[in-house]
């Protein structure tokens, strides 16, 4: 993000006269308003938090250290903590190998069907979390998973192969589900080296070994470092699965923690807050060694324009190994968690694949999933949630990113920094942050479907500013200056010329803000109430109420459609002429 | 020394046909001469020498490299770029970000099959670096050269391998114009010094011209013409190789015959009868162009004795503009504009009379083989 800050030190563009109020003022104030009380209250009332005792009718809360005591004093944390790296740690380990692996076959070699493959590796990218860890349960949980049923029948044994609620198994499932975003890191990674450097060594004689210990991997360190903290930084993060797979056998980490202490009886947000601060700390080390890291590393981005050309190379035989790997990644990331969920939807109780069972197969679940009360609300908000937040998203950030490039106004960088504080923040500390701040504050906002509409533009803030500064950099001032010597106001030039320019990657960036809205649960989890749930809230509800076969029907309904939301945008998108970047 | 024969190589595109990148390309370069594939961009150069180098794999044809086949469609056979031992420089130098300057320049010795002892690589990698007046920077990180000093350190990567033979890909393209005079000279010296045979790729036809012993000119992924400097200079086979190297006027006209006394063919054009050379099979109506070159339009104040054989014409001055070393003068004969390139001494104002005189050595007739104008 600080890529932003020196970007533009040319001159503002069409001379202001003084005194008169210029609409543009209003509308940027009233913006960078929002942005800094987006951004930066929640946090201060959750710093406020964690030093307060709970407040209740006889006794008003007061000062303390005592959250931060109890956090510290007990061994538990300790535990907490080496759970929580280790979680972390191992399963950015996990997609960072498969995505390297995945993202050196479909850059860099021969490998047959890797179109195909490329377009299969963002799938996963649509399928909510929650979803993956269910339909991982169905896969590996010692009682009913069904690589343990199968391998039992094989072996005739009542072993118990895979335990899906471990540490393994977390990261595993974990690992999986970030593989595809260490998969696109990576793959940006390989794309801006240029492939010469690795072919001049072939010139010099060295093996195909010695090209890649020597050449390749040395260059990608910046890359693969900056992408291990990027998806530490995620996994330390992630709730549904230590929520699902670490918490029903005690494995705690902190956003479990986070969640048990406000669930507890009586609820104490002081250490919620306590961990939560903590938790802040971890994830901020993380981005800024990553920036410092990804900085450094400018010096070996060696694209050069000229006699850059992407070349792969001949594996030869070994093409169908590294296929065989393509298929059995496809497998474990998209199509068997696919194939599970589909499988327990059209079953009236869930039950193992058996000839038996595919007797019994039946929509019954489908017709429950439709008239269930809570579903057609949670549809409706979810709808409405992600459309109204994604284009305030990027609306807000458009202007934002507009001021941070195109003005001279001092400190306009300070206001890309507040843009992108929301990063660090893990979607369970922002929900607790957001939730103290407006039972603080009142106004009725708790309670009411605004408070999840806060979170998510919240939340989502920085992938507006992302995508916007993407398309903007690209935007030639000139443009815009021409429209204001043709004698546009600010404001129809924004609309008429900025605007329309900037349209593919805010579309772009809209779509992405859509799904992830979708998606989101860890802040979801704490900001709604009865009326005010989401799919991915229903989808917890009907776990934690047993009800497998109505949350698998969902589930599919779910993907099926993101699915197609994504294929029709995609269609939209590139038949009026948005392109992908 | 190195045989090209029939050599094809296409790449996939995602619809339609391969693209044929190069096509039936055909040369032989002789031990320690400097070649250089000459060509406007996309034209298949670069194609052509990763071919060479193994960086592609070709669909048809015969390399050979010393009398060993490096690469046969027919016999299948194809030895990988890294047993080659060619030294190769790229477009944009390929020099490794994360490793010093000597590290760069030892890499190859450090990756051979028989090793060599640290102090024997030590040694060569000095003898290369001070070659190419790299010594003093041995240490330095390799990011922190200039684009000069990058080229050089690429170089002797390249030359450390004490390669059979050397590939440069525009190696002088990303200098800036000063530089690139000096390095050409530098390149020149070290590629005679060393004897290597070397297969040079470029679009500037001045360095072309400069530095081979042969050029290729190569269009549309085929080579069009193959000779020295002087002879793709002087005597270009077709119109788009008189056309990419340097300025020439072209001068559409039909051959009449052959001349009795000379044994020259005449040839009609818009500007009167002119004695011309040819190397190509003429017949007497065939439509041809008569290429000269600016700097071989003598201009004259007095008319010329009639010397025997030359094309003598006259002409108004048109236009002119001083360059300084020259003068650029527009003249007029009939309704055709002809450019001459003078000394600045001539002063001719414009509007003026002045005769023109060409010697038909210099005035190449190339047949005209395009459709429209055969049928026109
Ligand atoms: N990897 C590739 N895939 C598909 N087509 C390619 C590839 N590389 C080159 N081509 C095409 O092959 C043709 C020849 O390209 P080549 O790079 O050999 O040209 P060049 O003469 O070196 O040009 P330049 O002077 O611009 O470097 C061009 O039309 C180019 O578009
Ligand atoms: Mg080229």
């Amino acid at each position: 993000m600080s890529s932003v800050q020196n970007m533009s030190d040319l001159p503002q563009s069409a001379p202001q006269p003084a005194v008169k109020a210029d609409p543009k003022w209003f509308v940027m104030g009233g913006v960078v308003s929002i942005v800094a009380w987006l951004a930066l209250v929640p946090l201060f009332f959750l710093i406020y938090q964690s030093f307060r005792t709970p407040g209740t009718a006889r006794k008003p809360a007061i000062w303390t250290l005592g959250n931060y005591l109890e956090a510290y004093s007990s061994s538990d944390t300790l535990v907490l903590f080496a759970n929580s790296v280790e979680f972390a740690a191992g399963t950015a380990i996990l997609a960072l190998v498969i995505g390297t692996a995945l993202a050196w076959m479909t850059e860099r070699t021969n490998t047959p069907l890797k179109p195909l493959f490329y377009a299969l590796s963002i799938i996963p990218l649509i399928i909510p979390g929650i979803l993956f860890v269910v339909s991982w349960i169905f896969l590996a949980s010692p009682k009913i998973g069904l690589i343990n049923l199968v391998l039992q029948k094989l072996f005739g044994t009542e072993k118990v192969y895979v335990d899906i609620y471990s540490m393994a198994g977390m990261i595993w499932v974990d690992g999986l589900h970030y593989a595809p975003i260490a998969f696109l890191l990576m793959t940006a990674a390989f794309r801006a080296m240029d492939p010469s450097l690795e072919e001049s060594a072939m010139m010099s004689g060295a093996s195909m070994w010695g090209i890649f210990r020597r050449i390749t991997l040395k260059l990608a360190f910046p890359a693969v470092a900056a992408s291990f903290l990027i998806l530490f930084v995620r996994s330390i993060e992630s709730f549904e699965v230590p929520a699902l797979l670490g918490l029903p056998v005690g494995i705690q980490v902190f956003t479990s923690a986070i969640y048990d202490a406000i669930h507890s009886y009586p609820s104490n947000i002081g250490l919620a807050a306590a961990y939560a601060i903590t938790l802040l700390v971890i994830t901020m080390g993380g981005i800024y060694a990553q920036s410092r890291i990804t900085a450094q590393g400018g010096k070996y981005s060696t694209v050069t324009g000229k006699g850059f050309r992407p070349r792969t190379i001949d594996l030869g035989r070994w093409k169908y190994l590294t296929l065989a790997i393509f298929i059995v990644y496809a497998l474990l990331v998209v199509i068997l968690p696919f194939l599970v969920l589909l499988w327990s939807s059209l079953q009236k109780y869930y039950s193992v694949p058996s000839w038996e069972a595919l007797q019994n197969v039946s929509l019954a679940a489908y017709m429950t999933i439709i008239n269930y009360p809570s579903v057609g609300t949670a549809v409706w908000n979810s709808f409405i949630l992600s459309i109204g937040s994604a284009t305030t998203v990027m609306v807000l950030t458009a202007v934002v990113c507009w001021i941070v490039l195109r003005t001279k106004i001092r400190g306009r960088w300070v206001l890309d920094q507040i843009a992108s504080v929301p990063l660090v923040l893990p979607g369970l500390v922002m929900g607790l942050a957001i939730m103290v701040c407006y039972l603080a504050i009142g106004g009725g906002i708790y309670g009411s479907i605004w408070i999840l509409f806060i979170a998510y533009v919240t939340r989502f803030l920085p992938y507006g500013m992302r995508y916007n500064t993407t398309s903007m950099v690209q935007l030639h001032k000139e443009l815009e200056e021409s429209a204001a010597m043709s004698g546009a106001s600010w404001l129809t030039a924004f609309r008429k010329v900025v605007l329309p320019l900037l349209k593919p990657g805010l579309l772009a960036g809209w779509i992405y803000i859509v799904i992830v809205s979708v998606r989101e649960l860890s802040s979801s989890i704490l900001l709604y109430s009865p009326g005010t749930e989401v799919v991915s809230i229903v989808i917890w509800e009907m776990w934690q109420n047993g009800q497998y076969v109505e949350l698998s029907a969902f589930g599919v309904m779910l993907i099926a459609t993101l699915f197609v939301f994504v294929m029709t945008a995609q269609w939209v998108g590139k038949r009026f002429g948005v392109k992908e970047n | 020394m190195l045989t090209l024969k029939g050599l094809n190589t296409e790449y996939p595109s995602q619809k339609g046909p391969p693209v044929k990148a190069a096509q039936d390309v055909t040369f032989e370069v002789p031990a320690g001469k400097f070649f250089t594939l000459l060509g406007p961009s996309g034209c298949g150069k670069t194609t052509t020498l990763r071919s060479i180098a193994g960086l592609e794999r070709p669909v048809g044809g015969e390399i050979t490299v010393n009398g060993l086949t490096v690469f046969s469609a027919e016999k299948r056979i194809f030895i990988p770029p890294n047993q080659r031992n060619f030294g190769m420089v790229f477009q944009s130098y390929a020099i490794w970000p994360h490793m010093t300057v000597f590290a760069n320049a030892a890499f190859p010795l450090e990756v051979r099959k028989n090793k060599l002892s640290k102090n024997e690589i030590r040694e060569k990698v000095m003898r290369v670096l001070s070659a190419v007046a790299l010594d003093q920077y041995a240490e330095r990180e390799a990011t922190r050269l200039s684009g000069g000093q990058q080229q050089r350190l690429a170089l002797a990567r390249a030359l450390v391998m004490e390669p059979q033979l050397l590939l440069l890909d525009e190696p002088l393209s990303n200098l800036d114009a000063k530089l690139r005079d000096r390095m050409r000279f530098e390149l020149k010296r070290i590629q005679r010094d060393l004897g290597l045979t070397t297969i040079y790729v470029t679009h500037d036809q001045g360095e072309a011209l400069a530095l081979s012993h042969e050029i290729a000119v190569m269009n549309e992924g085929r080579i069009v013409q193959i000779g020295t400097p002087r002879e793709i200079y002087d005597h270009p086979r077709t119109k788009f190789v008189a056309d990419f190297i340097g300025t020439t006027n072209f001068i559409d006209g039909v051959a009449l015959g052959k001349d009795g006394s000379s044994g020259r063919w005449t040839v009609r054009t818009p500007i009167g009868d002119l004695l011309v050379h040819t190397d190509q099979a003429l017949a007497a109506d065939m439509r041809v162009t008569v290429s000269i070159r600016p700097e071989d339009v003598e201009l004259l104040e007095e008319p010329a004795a009639a010397a025997n054989g030359q094309n003598l014409i006259t002409g108004l001055v048109d236009q002119k503009v001083f360059l300084g070393d020259m003068v650029d003068f527009q003249v007029k004969v009939n309704d055709y504009t002809l450019l001459s390139r003078a000394h600045p001494s001539l002063r001719t104002p414009i509007g003026d009379k002045i005769y023109v005189r060409m010697n038909p050595e210099k005035c190449v007739a190339i047949p005209d083989l395009s459709p429209a104008r055969a049928a026109a």
